[in-house]
């Protein structure tokens, strides 16, 4: 495996400068982080004062935090002085023949088409400008209905009221350590508005937006639902995406009115390191999302089966009466990966509802923690949740946790919990084998039927992929 | 809060002037490194993960009296007998404010080499024992409870069962706190060890009489299983409404013994039970259950882990709440499987009855798994009383309130039913009933 750091070390060394479609310069400032840095990153993304001022405020509320330690992984510390937190353009490899052969023989199972698959690669290549003006046709599209998808950046250029109003709104700089760094320094990301009574005609995913990958490692993403709009946003890819960076803090944040719905879905592949644990990325992420208004529903689909460490809580703030709020997630982690995951379910209108279902599967020396909080504030009256919680083991060397917190102050609520641990039987395997099923394949079976509810929210072209990827994640993890 | 860690140093060194000699031995060290322990950790606040739900800023603020010998009492064996478990028992000891009542407690008769007595008379013929038995609680988590329970050692029960010795009747260890002038405290220390193919049954129950001023108790209780050991542990705590209590309790299993373990509790103003048990010889059972109620501004935490460290081994847990008025309640229960801990076993289950609109219920069930080969769940329901059921009763002629006591009084029961002898059964059930007819 260490031939894999070589190549992806000597990839990376090939200098080639990819510009981003912003106007930014490909200017190097030193590694570190103080007043300055954040002036100029505002500076260089041509920021409003206010913005500048935010950014401040977030870094000087930063500096008085502490790194938390109540997860449950374990990294060196990070140095967030040694971190150059200008969002510098990737170093491309020239062409494929330069990316680690791993990777590819990666794609070609995923089936993924060639000219995106240069593009995951980090490879420049004109299929990206392809991609751009797929973009820009959608962006018409979209536009006719008053929708505004586009970057972060562009967003504060073009719609500066709008992202004033809502930044920070759910996610406040002062929430926790990652979140405040974000709002110091974050580069770019994604900001959709969905007027009233609109509903989203596509939907909206990375699919297009390849051009907009290197929003560097502290993307911001804000998504407003105006009443009764719908929109299903979806992030990241299945394939695997090379990356230099090794420590990511992205804030989302998701605002729903009245009778609106947003839908968010996740796939996370980001490089886990190797077999021996060297490597990889932190992905240290705050995602909430707010239903403000009433009968609003906010849902989360995620699976994760990159990074090296995962620390993300995708929460709901049921804010409005008889909103909903849904988390369905997939986990995986094998080799040295850790992942410490879950949601917030906060009910604070009455009859509110939240359904959680997690699954998280071990392998290797995996290390999987499920860590969720279902709060019934006072006023909620005749709130309800359901949560399940089903760890499956693979391996006798990883390890499944679950840390549900369930916080109850009114009696009306209804609250199940339900956790399961279990390991793919002897019996079901040979079972298959039996039946002329090789083992490869009956553990795939069995791992996606374990996986099936989650798989369902996922949009369908997402969810056969999203079944692929756990096929090849976990291929060699039994023998 | 700062002021009480500093009153509980001062009263150290009041408790090593009345040692009287005793102080040279290697005991008192142990004692002298918990204090430093406990003044290194001071008390908890909600800011650490294990006190997050529970403020005990009211007993830090509270300047207690230590009892640090034995005083005359005015507790008649009479009354005694009145305030707490009155059934059959092999072995009577009774405790006030922290030290050995011999005049209150019926010792039976033992023979076979079985030890039945108070900590305090086997600290002064052979302190080793009891040094060796105290070392062997394993501080797996900063506690300054527990280390303040080490630091103040003095007086407690011992009770010994050698290999094969089967003890039918109950032991029954009574606790009694009495702080008619001034708020006192007393740091208990239980130590039972059961031996390989041996039996015995405990029943720990605390109590307080007259006074209302608040007492602390803070006792710590290890029990280690034999081989093929069996030991069933009752605790019951009723004490006064003013009280604080901090209990912990840590169990030790060998290969094949089985621990039942239930803890009612009644009473205080906050109590805090830390129930631990180390499931560490294969094929080992424990059965760890409870149940608490909570009225008017009551707050009632439990804290449980259950550590399979060796394969074979299976675990019960359920744990019920019922809570009323501003009551509060709390549940954190960890399930650990260690690597070696294959084929195990363990369900957990948290129930709570919200019966008011200002109780309060946090719960916190846990599973931390390194094991492939285990079958481990855990549920939690949070909930009121069936409007069905209700409806049911009523239409039958039985008044809201009855039908509500009845159904809240069958929820608490279902813990109950799993005690052997009929005599405790009753005496618990009354207890619960008197104190849901409120």
């Amino acid at each position: 495996m260490s031939t894999d750091l070589e190549t992806i070390q000597h990839v990376t060394e090939s200098e080639y400068k990819y510009g981003f479609t912003t106007d930014i310069d490909t200017e190097v400032i030193p590694p570190g982080l103080n007043e300055d840095i954040v002036r100029l990153i505002s500076a260089k993304k041509g920021e409003p004062e206010w913005l500048l001022q935010w950014r401040l405020k977030a870094f000087r509320h930063w500096q008085k935090m502490e790194e938390p330690a109540w997860h449950n992984v374990h990294y060196p510390t990070i140095d967030y002085q040694s971190i150059i937190y200008f969002a510098a353009p990737k170093k491309k490899a020239n062409s494929l023949d330069e990316v680690d052969p791993e990777l590819l023989e990666m794609y070609e199972k995923l089936g993924i088409p060639l000219n995106e698959r240069e593009a995951l690669a980090g490879v420049a290549v004109d299929a990206v400008i392809d991609s751009m003006s797929v973009a820009t046709t959608y962006k018409d599209k979209l536009a006719e209905k008053g929708i505004i998808f586009c970057s972060f950046s562009e967003a504060v250029r073009e719609h500066p009221e709008l992202v004033r109003q809502y930044l920070g709104s759910v996610v406040p700089y002062t929430d926790n350590y990652f979140a405040a760094l974000n709002s110091a320094v974050f580069s770019d990301g994604s900001f959709v508005f969905i007027p009233k009574g609109v509903r989203c005609p596509m939907e909206l995913s990375t699919y297009f937006r390849i051009n907009a990958l290197n929003t560097g490692q502290f993307e911001r993403t804000l998504i407003v639902a105006e009443d009764g709009a719908y929109v299903s946003y979806l992030e990241g890819c299945t394939a695997p995406m090379r990356d230099e960076n090794q420590l990511h803090a992205a804030v989302v944040e998701l605002v729903a009115m009245e009778r609106a719905e947003i839908k968010y879905s996740t796939v996370q592949n980001w490089y886990p390191g190797d077999k021996e644990g060297r490597g990889g990325i932190y992905n240290f992420v705050t995602k909430r999302g707010l239903c403000a208004g009433r009968a609003s529903k906010i849902s989360w689909t995620q699976v994760e089966t990159g990074s090296a460490i995962t620390w993300k809580y995708p929460s709901c703030i049921l804010k409005g009466d008889d909103s909903i709020g849904e988390f369905y997630s997939v986990a995986v982690t094998k080799n040295f990966q850790q992942a410490d995951t879950g949601t917030k379910m906060i009910h604070i209108g009455k009859n509110t509802r939240s359904t959680i279902v997690s699954k998280g599967i071990s392998a290797g020396r995996g290390q999987n923690t499920y860590r969720g909080q279902v709060k019934i504030a006072k006023g909620a009256h005749n709130a309800r949740n359901y949560s399940q919680c089903d760890s499956m083991l693979i391996g006798d060397r990883c390890g499944a946790h679950t840390f549900p917190y369930l916080e109850v102050s009114n009696p009306s609520a209804q609250l199940e919990h339900e956790a399961s641990t279990s390991k793919i039987g002897e019996d079901q395997i040979f079972y298959c084998n039996q039946r002329g099923i090789s083992t490869e394949d009956a553990v795939s079976m069995i791992v996606n039927g374990f996986c099936k509810e989650v798989f369902r929210e996922l949009p369908m072209e997402f969810a056969v992929e999203a079944q692929k990827l756990l096929a090849v994640s976990l291929e060699g993890s039994v023998g | 809060m700062h002021s009480t860690t500093e009153s509980f140093l001062k009263n150290f060194a009041l408790l090593e002037h009345s040692l009287n000699g005793e102080s040279e031995l290697p005991l008192h060290q142990l004692r002298r490194r918990s204090l430093e322990r406990f003044s290194a950790l001071g008390f908890p606040t909600t800011r650490d993960e294990d006190w997050r739900f529970t403020n005990i800023a009211p007993l830090a603020a509270t300047h207690f009296r230590p009892v640090l010998l034995p005083e005359p009492h005015s507790i008649t064996p009479a009354q005694a007998a009145a305030i707490g478990y009155a059934g059959q028992s092999a072995h009577r000891l009774v405790f006030v404010n922290g030290h050995f009542a011999p005049g209150l407690s019926q010792l039976g008769e033992v023979g076979n080499g079985v030890a039945v007595g108070n900590l305090a008379a086997v600290i002064k013929a052979d302190a080793g024992v009891v040094e060796q038995f105290i070392e062997s609680l394993p501080a797996t988590r900063p506690d300054p409870f527990a280390a303040l329970n080490t630091a103040f050692l003095r007086d407690g029960a011992f009770i010994s069962v050698p290999n094969g010795s089967i003890i039918q009747q109950p032991i029954h260890l009574l606790f009694i706190g009495a702080a008619p002038s001034e708020a006192t405290v007393a740091h208990l220390r239980n130590l039972i060890s059961v031996g390989a193919n041996a039996q015995a049954t405990i029943i720990e129950e605390y109590v307080s009489v007259g006074g209302g001023n608040p007492t602390f108790t803070n006792p710590v209780t290890q029990i280690a299983a034999g081989e093929n050991a069996t030991v069933n542990h009752y605790r019951i705590q009723h004490e006064q409404e003013s009280g604080f209590h901090v209990g912990t309790f840590h169990a030790t299993l060998e290969r094949a013994s089985t621990v039942n373990s239930i803890t009612f509790t009644l009473g205080s103003a906050i109590v805090r039970n830390n129930t631990n048990a180390v499931l560490g010889g294969p094929g080992a059972h424990c059965t760890m259950d409870g149940v608490y109620l909570a009225n008017g501004t009551q707050l009632v935490d439990n804290h449980t882990t259950l550590d399979h460290a060796a394969p074979n081994c299976t675990s019960h847990e359920l744990y019920k709440g019922v809570l009323n008025d501003r009551g509060r309640g709390v549940f954190s229960g960890r399930i650990i499987v260690r690597q070696d801990a294959q084929k195990t076993d363990s369900k957990q289950s948290n129930r709570n009855l919200l019966l008011s609109d200002t109780a309060i219920i946090d719960s916190k069930p846990q599973l931390e798994i390194f094991a492939d080969d285990v079958k481990c769940t855990h549920g939690a329901t949070i909930g009121q009383l069936s409007d069905e059921s209700l409806f049911y009763l009523r239409a039958r002629g039985i008044g809201l309130a009855q039908a509500r006591a009845i159904l809240t009084y069958a929820f608490a029961e279902e813990v109950v039913e799993h005690i052997a002898i009929p005599e405790l059964c009753d005496y618990l059930e009354a207890l619960l009933n008197t104190r849901l007819e409120h």
